[in-house]
């Protein structure tokens, strides 16, 4: 594993793993590694939140362990849960053995089905571990994911408690549909990761975007922008324009005139309401 | 010396209301240890990163940080990232920037602040907006003010506007496309916005050399978004308001459904389970449960839209917009002095300034007077929708309960409640104004489920966090509860 020096190694790191961080990332990123701590992560969408821990992972060169959050997820999804089937095979096969020990033999590791959290902990090359759209469980699921956020470690009750044996990089998404709990937030460093600047989204799409010349890459950017401006239901978001300048490339546009972007509207604005609003303003 | 200041700053930003634990102030200090001090922006991102956890609150850290680390700012020696270096390298010199504080012609400061900015030098630029202040500014020591004069003061001399025109006409060339002109107009009126702020924060610094930090900071603070008050929240608030609103009714949204799936109906689902039990050699190690049957909650907003309540009304509106995206059931009702049902209007895919609009020529909401009139509309919901309330619909009413010392009907409030599961009332004036003047807001209270002061997103929340619903058939009537905050009655 890579240790970075200063922020601008990270920028430069990420960078060659076509993440465009810019100086505020690079700085949040560099502390969480240096202190330890898990970043929580919150933005519109399809800003590049979830491609920060992806590429992270490649930066390091480790394994990434994605947990998706859903309403419901529980303790047996996220954390761990004890294969019964295999246990209950041992308990028939071993019978009339001492049951002492068979029951210390089924409580151990090898009848405990890892999750992706007890996994990120568990496994012996260090990980990057991304919790993704927290947000969406309850409140109460929340607190399973403090122990392992602040302490590193799992506590099993017939087991007792599995340290980390290497210390992974933690990172949460939220797109803030709900307020989280202040004990979540206050194990975390937050970032917020808002929509770029024209440089630096013009840069994102010279990385991302396959045969993009400087100029249109220029103009997606800059139009990207102003439509931004709009009070528009669903802003476009990176991906969008990322989307829109490969649309615009397969078309064969060089220039693009306010006509191509009416035409090309629906893959930026995903309301027809937001469309009807544009395009009613650039035709003009 | 730094964490004399960090303190103060940390409790600058308590007294802002931004809650900063003792751990977080901690991690600022530990994050610092390894942030280069030097890069403003990087110190500037450790303690966002460190001490402030919310989005909402993000602006009163700004604010805050402009005040107490003013003079971090690199003035000329360093630069905060690269590309800014670039242009910090080249500077000044032909330019030509003024001596200091000298009686500058101002004819002269402005070409030269137009060269500044056509060609983005940043350097330069910060150098004549000091050079502005110190000539236009006419800044008084000691008096106690927020900078916002001085900022117009310092606009209106400059004629700022003009510059915009300038740039543009400069700029000007033949043959270019609409689209086109379109964008660099944009970017020049964003140029100009960023000269604004550089003359603000010149303004802040020099009023904070005059005053020092913590007084500044203390005229300068402003409430939080969740404490802004609905009844008179400026356009700005509102529009950020809108983007809060949201998240808040998928909460609600997300709270119903929970209480639904709580509710395990118990039933056991036989041929599941021995189906499930195949798997353990036929032994039922998991009972499976028939899935509750799902309750669709039905909510009734009635929303008072008359002139007093112009401001709490749209939010209110804001919110059924966002209600009814959440909900298969919601209907919604505007009166001032007469009621009429404006459910169509919000409807998922409408867009809401236009569905504005359309409220306010379409529905027939006023009757003589355009005078809140609590009692005829009330009276005429009950008349032609009561026999929709069932024992699942929330009843919502929202309004100051000011009724122009007319007919009350408060006992179509409790007819309402006897069908219904719940009514509630949202009051946004303040609790200790109820029931003076021509209010009866206590009058209906006694009649409701619960009513509540509502005057900012804080206590909206709370009532969301509240409304938990008990379900339906076990409990009639809402349990008693504890008295908690906002809340002045309960049934």
């Amino acid at each position: 594993m890579i240790t970075f020096a200063a922020p601008g190694e990270v920028k430069v790191a990420l960078g060659e793993a076509k993440y465009l961080a810019d100086d505020r990332i690079a700085q949040v990123v560099y502390l969480a590694e240096r202190l330890g701590k898990p970043v929580l992560i919150e933005g519109p969408a399809g800003v590049g939140k979830t491609e920060l821990a992806k590429a992270l992972a490649v930066v390091h060169d480790r394994r990434l362990i994605r947990l998706q959050c859903y309403e419901g997820l529980d303790e047996s999804k996220a954390l761990y849960e004890w294969n019964y089937k295999k246990q209950l095979l041992r308990i028939q096969a071993d019978q009339g053995s001492d049951w002492g020990q068979l029951e210390e033999d089924i409580f151990s590791e090898d009848y405990l089905l890892t999750r992706p959290l007890l996994e990120a902990i568990t496994t012996e090359e260090s990980v990057v571990l991304l919790i993704d759209e927290i947000d969406r469980v309850e409140v109460e699921t929340e607190a399973l994911l403090l122990e392992v956020l602040s302490e590193f470690q799992v506590s099993i009750p017939e087991l007792g408690t599995l340290q980390a044996k290497s210390q992974p990089l933690v990172l949460l998404t939220s797109n803030n549909t709900r307020e989280l709990s202040e004990a979540l937030k206050r194990r975390c460093l937050f970032l917020y990761i808002g929509y770029p600047t024209v440089d630096r989204e013009k840069e994102i799409l010279l990385a991302r975007v396959e045969g993009v010349t400087d100029h249109l890459a220029e103009q997606v950017a800059r139009i990207v922008r102003s439509i931004r401006s709009f009070d528009l239901k669903k802003a476009p978001s990176v991906s969008e324009s990322i989307d829109w300048a490969r649309t615009l490339l397969a078309l064969g546009v060089a220039e693009i005139e306010a006509t191509d972007v009416v035409d090309t509207l629906h893959v930026l604005l995903k309301y027809q309401t937001d469309i009807e609003r544009v395009a009613k303003d650039l035709e003009i | 010396m730094l964490l004399d200041v960090l303190t103060g700053f940390i409790q600058e930003l308590r007294s802002a209301g931004v809650p900063v634990s003792m751990v977080e102030a901690i991690d600022a200090t530990d994050g610092l240890r390894h942030t280069d001090l030097a890069d403003r922006e990087a110190f500037k991102a450790t303690l966002g990163a460190t001490l402030v956890k919310n989005v909402r609150h993000l602006d009163a850290f700004e604010t805050a940080f402009e005040v107490f680390f003013a003079h971090h700012r690199p003035e000329l020696e360093t630069g905060g990232d690269s590309s800014s270096q670039d242009k910090l390298q080249q500077p000044a010199g032909h330019e030509g920037r003024p001596g200091g504080g000298g009686d500058g012609d101002l004819d002269e400061l402005l070409e030269a602040l137009f060269q500044a900015l056509l060609s983005e030098n940043l350097s330069a630029l910060r150098a004549l907006v000091r050079q502005a202040v110190d000539d236009l500014a006419g800044i008084e020591p000691g008096r106690p003010v927020g900078g916002t004069y001085y900022l117009y003061r310092t606009l209106r001399r400059l004629g700022v506007d003009g510059l915009l025109d300038r740039l543009l006409e400069s700029s000007a060339e033949a043959g270019r496309s609409d689209l086109e002109e379109r964008l660099i107009r944009e970017e020049y009126e964003e140029r100009i916005e960023q000269l604004r702020e550089e003359i603000r924060d010149e303004i802040r610094r020099r009023l904070v050399a005059d005053r020092g930090r913590e007084a500044v900071a203390k005229t300068l603070r402003k409430p939080l978004l969740e404490d802004v008050d609905l009844m008179h929240a400026s356009r700005a608030d509102l529009a950020q308001l809108e983007q809060v609103i949201n998240p808040l009714t998928r909460k609600l949204a997300a709270r119903l459904a929970h209480k639904r799936r709580l509710r395990r109906s118990g039933r056991l689902d036989f041929r599941r389970t021995v189906r499930r039990s195949l798997s353990t050699g036929g032994v039922p190690i998991e009972p499976q449960f028939r899935a509750p049957h799902p309750i669709k909650p039905e909510i009734f907003l009635l929303c008072d839209i008359s002139g007093s309540m112009a401001t709490f009304a749209r939010f209110t509106l804001q919110f059924m917009y966002a209600m009814s995206s959440q909900f298969s059931k919601v209907r919604s009702f505007a009166f001032i002095d007469a009621l009429d049902e404006i459910t169509s209007f919000l409807e998922v895919g409408s867009d809401f300034p236009h569905a504005l609009d359309r409220i306010s020529s379409e529905a027939e909401v006023v009757w003589i007077d355009g005078h809140s009139d609590y009692g005829r509309s009330l009276d005429q919901f009950w008349a032609r929708f009561g026999a929709h309330l069932t024992r699942r619909s929330t009843v919502i009413i929202t309004g100051d309960a000011r009724n122009n010392y007319r007919d009350l009907n408060s006992e179509v409030v409790s007819e309402m409640l006897a069908v219904s599961r719940a009514v509630y009332w949202l009051n946004p004036e303040p609790e200790a104004y109820w029931d003076t003047g021509d209010s009866v807001m206590n009058t209906y209270a006694k009649h409701c489920t619960g009513a509540y002061e509502v005057r900012n997103l804080r206590q909206l929340e709370a009532f969301v966090e509240e409304i938990a619903l008990p379900p339906i058939g076990r409990v009639a009537r809402p349990m008693p509860h504890e008295p908690g905050p906002g809340r002045f009655w309960r049934r």
